[in-house]
């Protein structure tokens, strides 16, 4: 049995341990909170847009744009979405290992498809394993503004429409609850599923549709990105919060056991004394 | 009492202003467009500029960094990826912004850098100009 102060030490060490993770536990459950209030601040902008694209693409069949067009395949985007730090659980393997097994079945060369990467931690992910990325940021705040990626975000649709690629995906996790995240795929470009089924007022354009297609359809598309960003957002704090509470319930289980077996060493130990003095009282007798 | 038409301006970090004006006018890639209450519906792309409320006898300017503008008889949305009303510019941040775009406008550079410098000229100048006029 290890000695008394060895468990001591042990005992401590863990309970702060747990401290750190209780901390991090809170941080995570505040910084979650306003990422879900970034999230709802962000439904009316995303919503207006999708009503304003749906009625325009669907409203009449003679408005056309090439991101609204399918076209023969060659080379394929990715857009990845992970955290810039660890601790986080499964969140960022999840999607890592979504995105790489998706490239291994779907592609034989690497001339085929490029990464986007936001997040370090896919970054190196894909740097270790000679996947080329093309576009990467990192270092993003933990409540993203627009402004902050709206430079890769616009240089990621450009490419779709100087023809880097002829489709675009993008894989994050999207944020079901506090305890559930799931990874997401979703084509973002071309711009197919624009489908609603409510249809409103029919519009004067103002100069022309193809005009305002050519403005609305990459402000869309980049919004579409930023959405993306936000649930990614919610998600991490997310992971980061159970994984922390998961972290601190071990401790706490660990330090139960450890403070139980060093009550039994110090019993142990007592026992051991009252045994030597007894026996030493009866030698003398 | 005249009548009012409601404008929202959106931005995908959350709305900027919302209120019942009595005419709205900005710039659109068309050209100047002024919009009352009881308006066709439309919709037309914006160009970096202001965008003028007039409510109550007075007007309210708000800095529209692009976008595009929806009108229905009883509502106005603007929806730009970035906007800010007067008093809310950081008039400091403009004006370093405009100055980076200047450095950079004169450094010779590729087509795409000089575009993007170009617009984030534009767009600083436009903010300076919306607080400046307040």
């Amino acid at each position: 049995m290890a000695s008394l102060r060895d468990i001591k030490t042990r005992i401590n060490s863990t309970k702060k341990t747990s401290q750190i993770t209780k901390a991090m536990e809170m941080v995570s459950a505040s910084k979650l909170n306003r990422a879900e209030m970034n999230a709802k601040s962000f439904v009316p902008y995303m919503e207006k847009i999708q009503e304003v694209v749906a009625n325009i693409a669907l409203g009449s069949s003679n408005a056309t744009h090439p991101m609204l067009i399918k076209r023969p395949v060659k080379k394929t985007g990715y857009l990845v979405i992970t955290s810039d730090r660890g601790l986080a659980g499964a969140y960022n393997s999840n999607v890592l290992r979504a995105v790489y097994q998706t490239i291994q079945q779907r592609h034989q060369s690497p001339d085929e498809y490029a990464v986007i990467a936001i997040g370090r931690i896919g970054l190196s992910f894909f740097n270790k394993r000679n996947i080329p990325v093309v576009l990467n940021i990192t270092g993003l705040p933990d409540q993203p503004s627009f402004a902050d990626i709206k430079a890769i975000a616009s240089q990621t649709v450009n490419m779709f429409a100087d023809g880097t690629f002829d489709e675009l995906y993008m894989y994050y996790n999207h944020f079901v609850s506090a305890i559930q995240q799931d990874v997401a795929e979703k084509k973002l470009l071309p711009l197919t599923d624009l489908a609603t089924t409510k249809k409103s007022a029919s519009y004067e354009f103002e100069p022309s549709q193809e005009e305002i297609l050519e403005v609305l359809l990459p402000q869309y598309a980049e919004s579409l990105i930023y959405g993306a960003l936000l649930d990614a957002k919610a998600s991490e704090h997310a992971a980061r919060m159970t994984a922390m509470k998961n972290a601190t319930d071990n401790a706490k289980e660990l330090i139960r056991t450890l403070t139980l077996s060093y009550n039994r060493a110090r019993q142990a130990a007592i026992t051991q004394e009252i045994t030597e003095i007894v026996a030493g009282a009866n030698a003398l007798q | 009492m005249m009548k009012t038409i409601k404008v929202s301006v959106v931005t995908p970090d959350g709305p900027v202003y919302e209120a019942d004006v009595e005419m709205v006018s900005t710039k659109a890639k068309s050209g100047e467009l002024g919009i009352l209450p009881g308006h066709i519906p439309l919709v037309a792309p914006l160009e970096i500029g202001a965008l003028r409320l007039k409510k109550d006898g007075k007007t309210e300017l708000i800095a529209v960094s692009g976008g595009f503008l929806e009108v229905r008889p009883d509502k106005v949305t603007v929806l730009a990826q970035a906007a800010e009303k007067a008093e809310d510019i950081d008039v400091v941040r403009a004006r370093a912004a405009k100055e980076r775009a200047e450095q950079r406008l004169q450094g010779k550079q590729d087509d795409i850098d000089f575009k993007r410098a170009e617009l984030a000229l534009k767009r600083a100048i436009n903010r300076l100009n919306v607080a400046g006029t307040k």
